[in-house]
């Protein structure tokens, strides 16, 4: 059996999805969190059956890329049953895509999911109504605590052929649903509760914007004070316990040579060594991860109470200077923690154009947690000043290089249309749940990749061709960066992994405003692999060649220009 | 008396929608928001320097630019 999982944005799908199948899959509260699809299975009525998470969609006639994967979906899968999950606060309006789906002769059950937020809202829907002028089974389920959901696998496992229906047009749907609702729900008027009114002071200018700018910083100090906890612990473990033991055990069985150098280095600092077992997993443990943890566990609290949509209105003005509309603040921020799922959600950008901007930004001024606990680890002990700069100086790159784009790009950007979800109360487990994915995706990514760039950085110099290197770009980067040779070379090796450079670019002891340089540079100049990857995938191969072109331009007249400013002003 | 303005010229309270300009898409998009002809459109909040607009439809917020808006007709009470 498939069973397709459709509906609306922000109706739960992906919630609903993980219930059924035990797969999980990151949900939040703003629609277009689902851009891929995902598949899973489920045991329904004795029966294994794979299931398929879709983007959500208002109707089948898409309007962006994810829109057009769930068509496709429709389409191509020939599904035995859609489980078409609707909001029950916005019944309406979601009816209009289910009579879409039931036109294509697909068995239909029909889940009303939020139904706890429809209750306290004073909305009340007669199901078996609903379900009898529909035609469809209808369950009432509340997902994110589980409720209702067995109900829906029960009747998924009794699902009949759907009746034949003459396809109606768009007004002859809209007249039918109103007839429907009309009987179906009735609306008990409630007081605006204390988030309604704090939703409505959050995208009114005058309060929207302290509110931001409060929202931002606390984000920022518990995302930094918590990393910075946690690395107080996880680095003395590392140093005490962990250090002494593993250098024991690879001394007594391999004392010298080049396995044990490999494997621990030369030095017992833990950033230093470059061995594979030192460096090589002090970085992404010690270093990335506790930052990795507390960006994702803020983020996700403001991903499910549902702010960032209010965001994206608070600075829409700003970011059409820049050729983009104000949803395009959501994978930026994403961004900020891995740039891969930033650019896939950049797929909820309407046109191409935007999407090359906003992927392009990305890939050049936002600087993923990786790179970020480079920069707070290296420059952060030399003062708030010089991360400052650092972080200042990306600021007005992502503006300036997004003002050009839109200006040399040819077309418009589409207007900001969006619709801005209730604020709810983060369900705790779920939250928790969604950031151990998140930490897990990390630590499968970068701890294979710091391996690997480790032994090849290491392989690499025995053979010679760091020197090589080395030696072909230095007299231009030196001259023009103010850099050492060898911090050329921890540039060259971040395009595997960035936080690998700070390995290289610790033992050389750099001036604050020399780190400066290195770790703006280090952002700008070139996506990591894995999103060059992606950005392949995402652009194809001749914008991706314009947006490296882009990059490589930008690192190195900015590097340039900040060197001699540094200069100027120290 | 009853007066037809545009959505972007709403600067209090609620109209009802009287007629969409625009393509088939457009006013399709519109209509699975909610925004059709005859429902009750409320202001919630405009950005400055032509910002988008709030709006509310049963219930549900909708962002959108001023562009979109001036599409949009309403009937208010005046």
């Amino acid at each position: 059996m498939k069973i397709l999982l459709m509906g609306n944005p922000n109706v739960g799908k992906s919630v609903v999805f993980s219930r059924l199948t035990g797969v999980n899959v990151v949900a939040s509260n703003y629609p277009g969190t689902t851009v891929e699809f995902t598949r899973g299975t489920a045991r329904i009525g004795g029966e294994k059956a794979e299931i398929i998470d879709v983007p959500g969609t208002y109707s089948l006639e898409p309007t962006s890329k994810a829109e057009e994967v769930a068509k496709d979906m429709l389409e191509q899968e020939s599904p035995d049953v859609v489980i078409d999950v609707i909001d029950a606060t916005a019944l309406e309006r979601n009816l209009f895509l289910t009579l879409h789906i039931l036109e294509r002769g697909v068995p239909v059950v029909a889940v009303l999911n939020m139904w706890d937020v429809a209750h306290r809202k004073g909305i009340t829907i007669d199901i078996k109504k609903l379900s009898e002028m529909l035609q469809v089974p209808v369950v009432s389920t509340v997902a994110v605590t589980g409720e209702g959901i067995k109900g829906v696998v029960d009747t998924l496992s009794e699902v009949e052929d759907p009746v034949v229906r003459a396809p109606l047009s768009d007004d002859e749907k809209w007249k039918f649903i109103g007839e429907v609702t009309q009987i179906v729900q009735t609306i008990e008027h409630r007081h605006p509760s204390f988030l309604e009114k704090l939703e409505d002071a959050s995208v009114k200018p005058l309060t929207g914007i302290p509110i931001a700018l409060l929202i931002v910083s606390i984000s920022f100090l518990i995302i930094r004070m918590l990393g910075e906890g946690l690395i107080s612990v996880i680095g003395p473990f590392f140093e005490l316990y962990y250090g002494p033991f593993i250098t024991q055990i690879v001394e007594s069985v391999i004392p010298s040579g080049l396995i044990h150098d490999l494997l621990i280095g030369t030095t017992s600092d833990f950033v230093e060594s470059f061995g594979l077992l030192t460096t090589g997993l002090f970085v992404p443990f010690a270093m990335v991860l506790p930052y990795v943890f507390s960006f994702y566990l803020v983020l996700g609290v403001l991903e499910d109470v549902g702010y960032l949509p209010r965001l994206a209105v608070l600075v829409d003005n700003v970011m059409h200077r820049l050729g983009l509309h104000g949803s395009s603040i959501i994978p930026m921020v994403l961004g900020l923690g891995c740039n891969v799922p930033g650019i896939l959600a950049t797929r909820i950008l309407e046109t191409k154009r935007e999407r090359f901007i906003a992927v392009t930004l990305m890939a050049v001024a936002v600087p993923c947690m990786a790179q970020n606990a480079v920069i707070i680890g290296l420059v952060g002990r030399y003062g708030l000043v010089y991360l400052g700069i650092v972080y200042g100086t990306l600021f007005i790159v992502y503006l300036g290089v997004g003002h050009f784009l839109n200006k040399i790009l040819k077309g418009e950007s589409p207007e900001l249309f969006l619709e801005i979800p209730d604020y709810h109360i983060p369900n705790v487990y779920v939250l928790l749940k969604k950031t151990w994915m998140r930490m897990r995706g990390f630590l499968m990514e970068a701890v294979p990749f710091v391996l690997v760039g480790v032994f090849m950085v290491n392989i690499l110099y025995i053979i010679g061709v760091i020197d090589f290197l080395a030696a072909a770009f230095a007299p231009l980067l030196e001259r023009l960066l103010g850099l050492p040779q060898d911090a050329i070379v921890a540039l060259l090796i971040g395009f595997l992994r960035k936080d690998m450079a700070v390995g290289m670019l610790e033992p050389l002891h750099l001036l604050p405003q020399q780190l400066v340089v290195a770790c703006t540079v280090l952002t700008l100049y070139f996506p990591c692999i894995a999103t060059f990857a992606v950005l392949l995938r995402e652009l194809g191969v001749k914008d991706t060649a314009r947006a490296v072109g882009i990059m490589m331009v930008t690192s190195l007249a900015v590097g340039g220009v900040l060197r001699i400013l540094l200069e100027w002003v120290i | 008396m009853n007066v037809e303005i545009s959505l972007a010229d709403l600067h209090t309270s609620c109209g009802r929608v009287t007629r969409i300009e625009g393509g088939h898409g457009f006013k399709r998009h519109l209509a699975c928001l909610g925004i059709r002809v005859n429902k009750k459109v409320c202001r919630v909040t405009a950005q400055p320097f032509r910002g988008p607009m709030v709006v509310e439809v049963d219930g549900t917020q909708i962002a959108m630019g001023r562009g979109m808006c001036r599409k949009i007709f309403v009937e208010v009470e005046r």
